[in-house]
């Protein structure tokens, strides 16, 4: 990288803001998948006219930028795959504005998803996206991602709670976008920009719709012996037109590394558990509750028990929310995939994922969002070992096809990224990329900003090219 | 180049001679603003869709997608329009899986057919749109016709999952999938909602659905002044109440409500004559909840000043449900000049939604005002004479609100017009903040200008 640049954004930003020595750069090479990516200088900037500044500084010396919020993602997505200027929102932390009357609230991208909800529950309101990294992922990466959660089941995904965003354009352009209120006029370029993954712009403010806290929640843990029972437990619950607020899946093998690690109170013997949550009015809150409970029984569930309290809520969450914390203490790495498939298809893609896990050697563990179909399995392995890692990824591969083979897609909530845009064509056509890599072009026409994510490089797309290849620059060693 | 005299015969040779119409009554059928096109195409599958986009492509010539034609005014008169596409033969329900609550659905079915289909398995999809009998669905979620359901399930954007289209280069093009939560790509389908055509010919479109609810509640009351209205509806949006429907209307609102009511041989009970604001709330679901929060309305309605309040029979509340759904086709037909814009603001107080109410009083039209759900409000400007000295006193009018909404932060887009009204006073009230970005889109989206040119403001 040109010290003439790096000197350039010190005199911008400050020196406080701008990283450029080794060992501080070796911070933000990592995020939370098995990727790794090496930025040449790290940035924070505190207005959008700073951002704009430094995109347009990017331009000058045509290096790639990248934003990131916390560096939590799991597919890449904010990592400097084409070294150059990473921006770090972790500055633009502030709520602007909290209109509650309106339910809506102004955020800087760098507020953290549960900040959000921490600045409204006194009002009784909340921001219902909650990925389990909810204490520390940034609303930024969430939007960039289109982060999903355990409650996304019945709330959507943060693409249903954003109403309108400002964006710096990779010509240092700022531009406004969406509606606070009802429909924005025009093509719904907000629906466009939430989960394009950092690939067409950067966003520099989010106005996010608060949702009304519910008024009664109600949490059961169904304990069963076979898998398959709970699988067809999930199926009959929504072929019966019942959306609880969430369904979780944790699998035997899971959750006793989850007990050992949080004692949850999860049962060490079983096949598997649901963890289901029900909230709204009381009254429906009360039938749901005791047709899923019944539901559970009939599919064999050996025990169906509810939380009593607050507290038993809550640590039943903790086991789920920290599950994958556990696993980290199982071996040196673990991969989190995240697919989808169908719902009705469950059974048949657990059964699919064992059979992949004893092909490729490994024990793959299942703690997972079962209501949407979105599965999360999860590798552990020791990346030092360049077999084992030549593994895990052979096996993640196979359970994302199979996921496609069943109907499903790529990722449900984690996005494409770095991690699996070589597996897109599985899903899209030449038609369909050349129309995406259109769009990408017309938003981001040098591939300047977060290069080398999304598109296959593999393919016809590598005119997503990696500007100016740069020496740091390591895609997954 | 071809001319536009032997056009009839090439697309027979394209498609076949029983899928090209070019009879008056055809043609008609299809017209956008006086404009009639040179042929109607009948497509019965993607692939021929995308075969004679191709063909308009190669030709330069303006393609509409049409379905039942029944939205075809929403926005300006294309600048070009040689091609009627019409959806009708795309109509099959490619895959409708009940237990996974998701469906794919040809963009040419009938909303309505398709409704009865998802019935048969307790199943509906929450668009409250007007259409009737024949709306398609295509048509409805490109028309971007806003849905009485909103409050409770959201917009078309919010279960929209995946969609097929062609776009202007000919390709078929796929975003999304069928699968209820995914983010692998770009949510191109989010795009094609209310761009009124312009950016692709949607053949499929993927949804996810809803379980019917067991039962449902409607509750009217009525208002001697819109303050009391709107202070009502504030309560209501604050006491957290899970509506299905929330609307204030206005005391010439109501009458042509009443009007349409008695028409289906109904009455609205509260207010028989126009003298009051109107609210409406709705509610559905789980029969208990339906209760609960009938009963809460109750005793809200106790605490305000309403003249009079109750919730309504299941007939009288069905006949007032239908119309409100259909209150876009009934007020434009309900007048010989309708003037009908809709209006977004940042925050819709009592003071700034009676001011947007008035902005057009005192002429020598009648002036209906609606506002749904946390914001989206409704202006008909209803004259009986189409005369120049009307034209003309309607664009004022439609004018002032368009300025005074713009200045208010809010943004104004105009549903239906007479034409001469269309073109003085524009398709919205400002040029959106991205207008730049749209333009882009469409280029990538519609590099020939094939698609409705000029439908949407700005030439796009």
């Amino acid at each position: 990288m040109e010290p003439a640049l790096i000197r350039e954004l010190q005199s911008l930003l400050g020196p406080a803001n701008v990283l450029s020595q080794k060992e501080d750069l070796l911070l933000y090479e990592f995020d939370g998948s098995v990727e790794k990516a090496r930025p040449e200088v790290v940035v924070f900037p505190h207005t959008t006219e700073d951002v704009s500044r430094i995109v347009k500084l990017a331009d000058k010396y045509q290096v790639p930028v990248v934003g990131r919020g916390a560096g939590t993602g799991l597919s890449g997505g904010a990592l400097a795959r084409g070294g150059g200027v990473m921006i770090v929102f972790a500055r633009m932390n502030r709520i602007l504005e909290l209109d509650l009357e309106n339910r809506r609230a102004v955020v800087q991208p760098g507020v953290v998803n549960l900040d959000i909800t921490r600045a409204a529950e006194h009002a009784g309101l909340y921001f219902p996206p909650d990925p389990s990294s909810q204490k520390s992922c940034t609303i930024g990466g969430n939007v960039a991602e289109n982060a999903g959660g355990p409650h996304t089941l019945a709330c959507g995904l943060t693409t249903n709670h954003v109403a309108a965003l400002e964006l710096v354009l990779p010509d240092g352009e700022i531009v406004r976008v969406g509606s606070r209120h009802g429909d924005a006029p025009g093509y719904d370029l907000c629906g466009l920009l939430v989960g394009s993954e950092g690939t067409l712009a950067l966003v520099t403010e989010i106005t996010v719709k608060l949702s009304r806290k519910p008024e009664a929640v109600k949490t059961l843990l169904a304990i069963f012996d076979d898998v398959g029972d709970a699988s067809h437990t999930v199926a009959e619950i929504t072929a019966r037109g019942i959306t609880p607020a969430a369904c979780e899946m944790l699998d035997g093998w899971t959750l006793c590394t989850v007990e050992d690690y949080i004692q949850a109170g999860f049962p060490r013997d079983s096949a598997a558990v649901l963890l289901l949550e029900v909230e709204g009015l009381r009254e429906a809150v009360e039938s749901q509750a005791a047709v899923i409970a019944k539901i559970c029984t009939t599919n064999r569930a050996r025990e169906v028990r509810t939380a009593r309290d607050e507290h038993e809520r809550e640590l039943l969450w903790k086991g789920r929310k920290n599950a994958f914390g556990a696993l980290g203490r199982l071996a040196p790495s673990n991969y989190v995939l995240d697919g989808v498939i169908p719902r009705s298809k469950l059974s048949e893609a657990l059964q699919r994922i064992q059979e992949i896990g004893k092909r490729r050697g490994f024990q793959i563990g299942n703690i997972f969002h079962a209501g949407d179909g979105n599965l999360h399995p999860i590798l552990l392995f020791d990346p030092r070992d360049a077999d084992q890692f030549a593994r895990a990824i052979a096996a993640a591969q196979d359970i994302i096809r199979m996921c496609v083979s069943l109907g499903g897609a790529l990722t449900g909530e984690h996005g494409v990224g770095m991690e699996k845009n070589e597996l897109m064509p599985l899903l899209f056509s030449d038609a369909d990329f050349d129309l995406m890599r259109r769009i990408h072009d017309a938003f981001n026409p040098d591939s300047s900003l977060n290069p080398g994510k999304v598109f296959p490089l593999s393919k016809g797309c590598g005119e997503i090219r990696v500007r100016k290849a740069s020496r740091n620059a390591t895609a997954r060693k | 180049m071809s001319t536009t005299a032997s056009l009839p015969v090439r697309l027979e040779a394209l498609l076949g001679r029983n899928r090209v119409g070019a009879t008056e009554d055809e043609l008609r059928k299809f017209m956008i603003g006086g404009r009639i096109p040179s042929a109607v195409l009948k497509p019965r599958s993607a692939q021929e869709v995308a075969e004679t986009v191709r063909f308009a492509a190669s030709e330069k010539l303006a393609l509409v997608c049409c379905g039942s034609g029944s939205k075809l005014e929403i926005g300006m008169t294309p600048q070009r329009y040689e091609l009627a596409l019409g959806m009708a033969g795309l109509n099959e329900i490619a895959h409708y899986d009940p237990a996974d609550l998701t469906l794919s659905v040809d963009a040419g079915l009938p909303l309505k057919t398709l409704q009865m289909a998802l019935k048969q398995k307790g199943q509906f999809l929450p668009l409250g749109v007007p259409g009737g009998e024949s709306a398609t669905i295509g048509g409805t979620v490109v028309s971007g016709i806003d849905s009485t359901l909103r409050q409770q399930y959201g917009t078309a954007r919010d279960f929209l999952i995946g969609a097929e289209f062609v776009d202007g280069t000919g390709q078929l093009c796929k975003s999304g999938g069928r699968v209820v939560k995914n983010v692998t790509g770009y949510d191109l389908h989010k795009l094609l909602i209310g761009s009124l055509g312009t950016l692709a010919a949607v053949t499929r479109l993927n949804f996810r659905t809803f379980p019917l609810p067991e039962t449902c509640a409607r509750h009217l009351s009525s208002f001697s002044d819109a303050e009391s209205a709107m202070n009502f509806r504030a309560a209501l949006l604050s006491s957290g109440l899970p509506l299905s429907n929330l609307e204030v209307i206005s005391p010439e609102f109501s009458a042509v409500a009443a009007a349409c009511l008695k028409a289906a041989n109904q009455s609205v009970p509260a207010s028989p004559s126009s003298s009051g604001w109107n609210v409406y709330a709705a509610c559905e679901g789980h029969e208990a909840v339906v209760r609960r929060i009938a009963r809460e309305l109750e005793s809200l309605t106790s605490a305000v000043r309403a003249k009079k309040s109750e919730t309504l029979s299941a007939s009288v509340g069905e006949a007032l449900d239908d119309f409100l759904r259909e209150a876009y086709d009934h007020l434009i037909s309900t007048s010989p000049s309708v003037v009908l814009a809709r209006i977004v603001l940042p925050n819709f107080t009592a003071s700034n939604a009676m001011e947007i109410s008035r902005l057009a009083q005192g002429g020598s039209f009648r002036c209906a005002f609606a506002l749904r759900a946390w914001g989206v409000a409704y202006l008909a400007l209803l004259a009986e004479a189409e005369d120049a000295a009307t034209i003309e006193e309607l664009s004022c009018a439609a004018t002032i609100v368009f300025a005074t909404v713009a200045q208010k932060r809010g943004t104004a887009t105009l549903l239906h017009a007479p034409l001469a009204v269309k073109e003085r006073v524009g398709f919205w009230s400002a040029k959106p903040p991205d207008f730049l970005l749209m333009q882009r889109l469409k280029a990538v989206f519609d590099p020939q200008t094939i698609f409705a040119p000029g439908r949407f403001a700005g030439g796009l």
